[in-house]
C-alpha cells in the first residue's frame, strides 16, 4: 500500500466536502476515482497534496504519516500532481517549466549560483537541462521545448504539465482530469501515454470523466458521491454497481 | 562635466535601488521599504567610516549586510502576508526606520549626519557594482533558484506543490534585495557627505517602483534602463524650468498606455541576444543553442 487514507474528514466552514473517506492505493496500481461534479475528488487530491490540511483523519504514505506536512516537504517525498485548470508557469518555456518539476531534486542556492567556487553548479544545471529534455521526448513534444509555455494549444499545455509532474521523479502521480478539452485523438494519445507511466513502475491516482478512457484502463475503480465513498472494485464491477449507477443517472421509477 | 558625472552617479545609484526592488519583485514581493533598507545601509557604512575610520569598500559592504539582517528579521512576518498587505508593512517599516534615525543623537539625530568622507570615484564604484549585479541577474536567469523565484511570483501554490520551499525562496529574495539596497545606501552617503532621515521617504521608495515599471518588470534590463533614463530626463529637461516635472508626468502616463510592459520587454532581450550571436556565430558555435548564450 503506497497510499493509506484513513477516514478523513474535510469541512470548508461548515460545508462537509469529504466524509468519513478511506481509500487505500496499492503500490504500482493504476488507481481511478470517479464521481459526478462536486463530489470531492478535487478536495481529496488537494488534501493528499497538502494544499489544504484534513479536518479529521489520517494520510498514510509509504506508512509514513503525512499530515501537516508542507505540499514542497510532501513533494520531496515523491508525491507529484497536475491540475484540473492547467497551471504552468505561463511566460516561462516549455523547457523551463518541466526543469522546474526537478528543483526538489536539485540543490544549487543563490550565493553558489553566483560564485560558481565549483563546477557542480552547471554540472547540475545540465542534468537537469537533459532530464527536462527527456522527459519532453517522453511526453511526445521536444520540439516545442523553447516556445513560451502560455503559447502552446491546451493539449500540449497538459503534456507539458504531465512531463513536469514526472521531472519530479515521483512514485506516485495524481491527475487531476487530465483528458478534460481535449479530442478523441489527443485523448486516445493521453491514455497510452497514461498506461506507459504506470508501466514504468509509477503508481497513479487518476480523476477523470471520460469514462471509456478510465474503464479502458484502470485497474481498480473509487466511486465518490456527495462526499463519501459509494463503490470501489474493478471497471467490471463499477458498470454494474447499482449506487453508481443511480448517483449518475438517478433512481429508476 | 562635472555636472554630468554628478547625473550620472545618481542614475548608477537609482539602477542599484531598482534592481533592490526587482529582485524580491520577481518573487511576487512589493516592497515600499526599499528607501528604509538603503537608509540603514548608508547609516552603518557611514558610522563605519566616520566613527570607527574603517576604509569605504568594507564600510559599504557592512551596510548592505545590516539592511540584509533587518530584511531577514522583517522578512519573516512579511511572507505570510501579500500583495496590498505587504506593501502597507514595507510602507509602516520604512517610516519606522526613518523616526528611528530622527531620534538617535549618535548619528545627528534630525539634525543629519555630516561628516561623511567624500568617494570621488563614486562613479566607477557604483557602475562596478551594477556590472556584478547584471553578472548575478544575468546567471540567475538560467539558475535553478531564478526559475523557483519566477515560479513563486507567477503562481505560488502551484510552485509549492511541485517542490518549491516557497518561504525560503521568498525570504532569500527579500533579504538579497535589502543587501542591495543597503550598498547602494552605503555608496549613496559617501557621495553626498551628508545623509539625514528626510533623504529615505518612501516617495523614493515609489520612484524605485517607478524606475521598474517604466522601464520593464519581465527581466532586469528593465530596471536598469529604466531608472537610469528617468534619471536623466528631467535633468535634461531643465531648459523648459518648472515645466519638466510636468512633462516627466506626461511622459509616464504616455508610456503606460503605449507600452504597458515597460519599454524593455523580454522578447527585446531575446532579439539583442541572437542578433549578437548571429554576429559572433562563428565564435559561440561550440555548441551553444538559441536562449543559452551565457550559461556556459
Amino acid at each position: 500500500m503506497i497510499l493509506e487514507i484513513k477516514n478523513i474528514i474535510k469541512y470548508f466552514d461548515g460545508f462537509c466536502a469529504l466524509m468519513n473517506v478511506g481509500l487505500g492505493v496499492e503500490e504500482n496500481a493504476l488507481h481511478a476515482i470517479i464521481g459526478p461534479n462536486g463530489a470531492g475528488k478535487t478536495t481529496l487530491f488537494n488534501l493528499i497534496s497538502g494544499m489544504f490540511d484534513v479536518s479529521e483523519g489520517k494520510i498514510d504514505f509509504r506508512k509514513r504519516p503525512i499530515d501537516g506536512l508542507k505540499p514542497h516537504q510532501r513533494a520531496r517525498l515523491g508525491i507529484s500532481r497536475t491540475f484540473q485548470i492547467v497551471r504552468l508557469f505561463g511566460q516561462m518555456s516549455v523547457l523551463e517549466n518541466v526543469m522546474l518539476g526537478s528543483h526538489c531534486k536539485t540543490k544549487s542556492g543563490l550565493l553558489k549560483t553566483f560564485f560558481r567556487i565549483s563546477t557542480k553548479e552547471l554540472e547540475e544545471e545540465k542534468i537537469t537541462r537533459e532530464n527536462a529534455m527527456r522527459w519532453l521526448e517522453f511526453v511526445g513534444i521536444p520540439h516545442k521545448a523553447d516556445q513560451v509555455a502560455v503559447n502552446l494549444p491546451h493539449a500540449e499545455q497538459r503534456l507539458v504539465e504531465i512531463a513536469r509532474a514526472l521531472g519530479q521523479d515521483p512514485d506516485l502521480l495524481l491527475l487531476d482530469e487530465p483528458a478534460a478539452g481535449m479530442n478523441p485523438k489527443e485523448t486516445l494519445d493521453l491514455e497510452s501515454l497514461i498506461v506507459k507511466i504506470n508501466e514504468m513502475g509509477k503508481t497513479v491516482l487518476l480523476i477523470e470523466h471520460n469514462m471509456d478512457l478510465v474503464m479502458e484502463i484502470s485497474h481498480v475503480i473509487s466511486v465518490l458521491n456527495f462526499g463519501a465513498k459509494i463503490a470501489e472494485g474493478k471497471p467490471s464491477e463499477i458498470q454494474k454497481n447499482p449506487a453508481v449507477i443511480e448517483a449518475y443517472l438517478g433512481r429508476k421509477r | 562635466m562635472d555636472y554630468l558625472i554628478s547625473v550620472i552617479s545618481i542614475a548608477g545609484i537609482n539602477i542599484i535601488m531598482a534592481l533592490s526592488f526587482y529582485l524580491p519583485f520577481m518573487t511576487g514581493q512589493i516592497s515600499l521599504g526599499q528607501a528604509g533598507f538603503m537608509s540603514i545601509g548608508a547609516y552603518a557604512s557611514a558610522v563605519c567610516t566616520v566613527k570607527f575610520g574603517l576604509p569605504y569598500v568594507p564600510a559599504v559592504l557592512i551596510g548592505g549586510l545590516s539592511a540584509a539582517i533587518v530584511g531577514f528579521i522583517l522578512g519573516i512576518p512579511a511572507l505570510r502576508i501579500k500583495g496590498i498587505y505587504l506593501l502597507l508593512l514595507t510602507l509602516g517599516f520604512g517610516e519606522i526606520v526613518r523616526v528611528v534615525f530622527i531620534n538617535i543623537d549618535y548619528i545627528g539625530a534630525a539634525a543629519g549626519f555630516p561628516g561623511i568622507p567624500y568617494q570621488e570615484h563614486t562613479l566607477l564604484y557604483a557602475y562596478g557594482m551594477i556590472l556584478i549585479l547584471i553578472v548575478f541577474f544575468n546567471r540567475l536567469r538560467k539558475s535553478r533558484m531564478g526559475r523557483a523565484f519566477q515560479a513563486v511570483g507567477s503562481d505560488e501554490n502551484a510552485a509549492e506543490v511541485i517542490g518549491v520551499n516557497i518561504i525560503a525562496v521568498k525570504l532569500v529574495a527579500f533579504s538579497s534585495g535589502a543587501f542591495i539596497a543597503g550598498m547602494g545606501g552605503g555608496i549613496f552617503a559617501h557621495y553626498q557627505e551628508y545623509i539625514e532621515p528626510f533623504m529615505f521617504d518612501v516617495m523614493h521608495a515609489v520612484e524605485f517602483i517607478v524606475f521598474t515599471i517604466f522601464g520593464g518588470i519581465q527581466i532586469f534590463w528593465g530596471p536598469i534602463f529604466g531608472a537610469f533614463v528617468l534619471t536623466l530626463v528631467p535633468e535634461f529637461l531643465r531648459f523648459i524650468q518648472e515645466w519638466r516635472m510636468e512633462l516627466y508626468g506626461a511622459l509616464l502616463i504616455v508610456m503606460m498606455i503605449v507600452r504597458p510592459q515597460g519599454i524593455i520587454s523580454l522578447d527585446s532581450v531575446k532579439m539583442v541576444e541572437n542578433g549578437l550571436q548571429r554576429l559572433f556565430g562563428k565564435k559561440t558555435a561550440g555548441g551553444l543553442s538559441p536562449g543559452q548564450t551565457e550559461s556556459k
